[in-house]
């Protein structure tokens, strides 16, 4: 499904972040990307979802057996790539059932679907909250304006649930999040995994996939990943923190 | 600015979709102004003596002003003897007695500008005057308003068939001597609407007036008079357009707004005439004098306005809040783009006590257009407890625009409380780049955070014309995105 090939990025006009990173996924898998702060995880989400302001300097993407770089990000929406945001920005004034509808129904209509109406959608909606246990007053209220961290992040798997992507990449979900968010969350994520859909953890802690067992873990530092393993490779992580990354990194050098 | 004031750029690069211009056999006045121009436009409509004598006040009164420099709009000098003061449509001599008698083409016109001139309006339950140039053309729903008491006419009209109202409520808010445009509309104004609603009556319609300025060199100098007697309660909607002409087009008008006890009026305008184009070439000069007074107590007045359109907007709706436990509120939305400059705002006179004042104001700025809110809360010594909540928001689109705010505030009452919250804030690519990736495409993604910046107005205005705002704000703003 996502197939990443020597991909080097950097800022644009700055030094390198990303410095050759190869990795394959395929439908009904879940990866966990860790790596300490800085290490680059998140320009990784940021330039499979199609942010501006990087630069690829070398590498392909292929999604889908497209190339998705030369894709929009609306595009890279409708073709089912969502993007669950670190940091959920707040749109003053926009009711968030708004967002959501206009985002379902341009990515219906990009697939020659009918548009659905205000009442189909609203069923649509309180049906995946409940699961959630939002309430639906977050409906109503401008998009993540004046939510806590954790309606935040739940606003995002709420998101993700209604716009079923085929290929989903959650960016530091996790953060923020006391522990009964995090098991609610969790489930969100859990409900959503099929195996015609693949699941990319972005995470610094290792706690989430306590919740949400990964199949596959690398380890990306500096710009590289320099470890890939199963559901173990995290708990090891977890014991020995990123020090011994740090050391081994400097061993290789 | 990276990308997104690329992204911007293009989807300013709009046109204006009422610049047609109608076919229309017109009689205008010869271009220039003097004492015999507003003895011939008095004479045209046949006005009582009074009114002349009035118009004559005003004109002399305006010979000694000068052209207020205070604002912050930059123009070059108008010149007052190159306009044509009246321009009607030739056949309205003998004035159209229903919709049948009116020019189709006339109609037709109306008819893409999307007014609701026709008896479906019924449904919609719109009764529009609709003005044309300098004449009002048809006035509908008059009969069923009648049954009411309510008058609603063009001013004209009004003139002939309630002459004593005119008298003592014309100039009553607005005084021939206020400022050199209303002195010169004073002088000059060719008809314009009237609305009395009787004591107790709450008017079951909304009320709507539709301004065109059609001909070439003609200026529009129209004036609106609404008298909501005790306990009673109008809504009315105004809006504006403007065929594309190279030159710049005067608009000077006058809105008095007299509420009396226990009576609310609520105004709302969407003004869209023809701003110029790209370079700032063309469109219309809109100098209006708007000001409401609540004159007895307990009563209240609200203006709403939503303004894209002109080259240049220079216009304070006011409210003098006179009797005791009044309420006035102001609520403005002013976009800017290309060329465009906005001078906007209120005054609110608080001279009752326990008046109540809110002025909620939404400036937008995108290309090279300057916006700026300029306001005054204004509270006399004997206004006891009088409150004001005034909040300011800009937000520019694109970093070759400007937003200014110039707040004055005067108390004379120890008791006064007034706030005053500003902000200014600008489309971040964050909020882009988080609606694409949700599959908004970025010119929804614009339309849509600019209308959620809106919000607090538009929840103002009355139902069809929030929508009619929404989609003018989605079209000021729509471009091509390669």
């Amino acid at each position: 499904m996502l197939e990443i090939k020597n991909l080097h990025v950097g800022l644009e006009g700055e030094k390198e972040i990303l410095k050759g990173i190869d990795l394959s996924v395929k439908a009904g898998e879940v990866h966990a990307i860790m790596g300490p702060n800085g290490s680059g995880k998140s320009t990784l989400a940021n330039i499979l979802a199609g942010r501006e302001g990087y630069n690829v300097t070398d590498g392909t993407v292929q999604y889908q057996g497209n190339n998705l770089l030369d894709k929009s990000p609306e595009e890279r929406a409708w073709e089912g790539l969502f993007l669950a945001f670190q940091y959920p920005v707040e749109i003053p004034g926009v009711n968030n059932i708004y967002l959501l509808k206009a985002g379902l129904n341009a990515m219906r209509k990009h697939h020659g679907l009918d548009e659905l109406d205000a009442m189909d959608f609203l069923a649509l909606v309180k049906d995946k909250m409940k699961a959630l246990k939002m309430d639906e007053a977050f409906l109503y209220r401008a998009v993540n304006e004046g939510f806590s961290g954790g309606e935040k992040k739940r606003n995002e798997i709420l998101q993700m649930a209604i716009l079923e992507p085929k290929l989903a990449i959650l960016d530091e979900t996790d953060s923020g999040l006391d522990i009964d968010a995090l098991k609610i969350v969790a489930e969100g994520i859990n409900a959503l995994r099929s195996p015609e859909r693949a699941l990319v953890l972005v995470t610094h802690y290792q706690r989430l996939l306590d919740y949400v067992k990964p199949d596959f873990v690398h380890v990306l530092s500096q710009g590289k990943i320099i470890k890939s393993g199963g559901s173990e490779l995290a708990l090891e992580l977890e014991k020995s923190g990123y020090s011994w990354i740090d050391d081994s990194q400097r061993a290789d050098s | 600015m990276s990308k997104e004031s690329n992204y911007i750029e293009k989807l300013l690069s709009r046109d204006y979709e009422h610049g047609f211009t109608t076919d229309i056999e017109t009689e205008s006045l010869p271009c220039g102004l003097t004492e015999d121009t507003v003895r011939a436009i008095s004479a045209k409509k046949n006005e009582p003596k009074f009114m002349l004598e009035w118009r004559l006040q005003a004109f002399r009164h305006w010979l000694t002003m000068r052209e207020p420099n205070w604002s912050s709009v930059v123009h070059p000098p108008i010149d007052y003897q190159a306009i044509s003061y009246y321009s009607a449509p030739k056949n309205a001599a003998d004035a159209p007695k229903s919709l049948d008698e009116v020019d189709p083409e006339l109609l037709r016109t109306y008819e893409k500008l999307g007014i609701p001139l026709r008896e479906q309006e019924m449904l919609a339950g719109v009764a529009v005057d609709a003005v044309f140039d300098s004449v009002s053309v048809a006035t509908t729903f008059k009969k069923k308003l009648g049954e009411l008491g309510i008058i609603f006419c063009s001013f004209s009209e009004a003139l002939q068939e309630h002459p004593d109202l005119i008298k003592e409520y014309l100039g009553s808010v607005v005084p021939y001597k206020d400022n050199f445009f209303a002195t010169l509309n004073s002088a000059v104004f060719s008809d314009g609407s009237f609305v009395y609603i009787p004591k107790g009556v709450r008017c079951p319609m909304e009320l709507s007036t539709y301004f065109r300025i059609n001909a070439i060199s003609t200026g529009q100098f129209e004036r609106t008079l609404i008298i909501a007697d005790e306990g009673s309660y109008v809504s009315y909607l105004e809006g504006c357009t403007a065929p594309m002409r190279d030159e710049n087009q005067l608009h000077a008008a006058v809105v008095e707004l007299i509420a009396l006890k226990d009576a609310q009026i609520k105004y709302s305008t969407v003004q869209n005439w023809y701003p110029g184009d790209k370079e700032g070439k063309g469109g219309i000069y809109n100098f209006v004098t708007k000001r409401g007074e609540c004159r007895g107590d307990n009563a209240k007045i609200s203006w709403t306005q939503v303004e894209t359109g002109s080259a240049i907007t220079w216009k304070y709706p006011s409210c003098i809040l006179k009797g005791d436990n009044t309420v006035g509120e102001f609520y403005s939305v002013a976009l800017t783009n290309n060329y465009q400059q906005a001078d906007t705002g209120t005054k609110m006179i608080h001279l009752g006590k326990n008046t109540k004042s809110t002025i909620i104001s939404k400036g937008i700025s995108a290309g090279k257009g300057q916006n700026a809110y300029r306001g005054l809360v204004q509270v006399a010594a004997g206004a006891d407890n009088a409150r004001n909540y005034t909040q300011c928001d800009s937000l520019l689109l694109g970093d070759k625009c400007g937003a200014h705010t110039f707040p004055y505030i005067e108390a004379k009452n120890p008791t006064a409380n007034i706030e005053h919250e500003a902000t200014t804030s600008r489309i971040s690519e964050d909020q882009l780049f988080y609606c694409r990736q949700r599959g908004i495409s970025a010119e929804d993604a614009v339309s849509m955070i600019v209308n959620g910046f809106c919000k607090e107005v538009f929840k103002e205005l009355p139902m069809e014309f929030a929508v009619e705002a929404q989609k003018l704000l989605g079209v000021s703003l729509e471009g091509s995105v390669g």
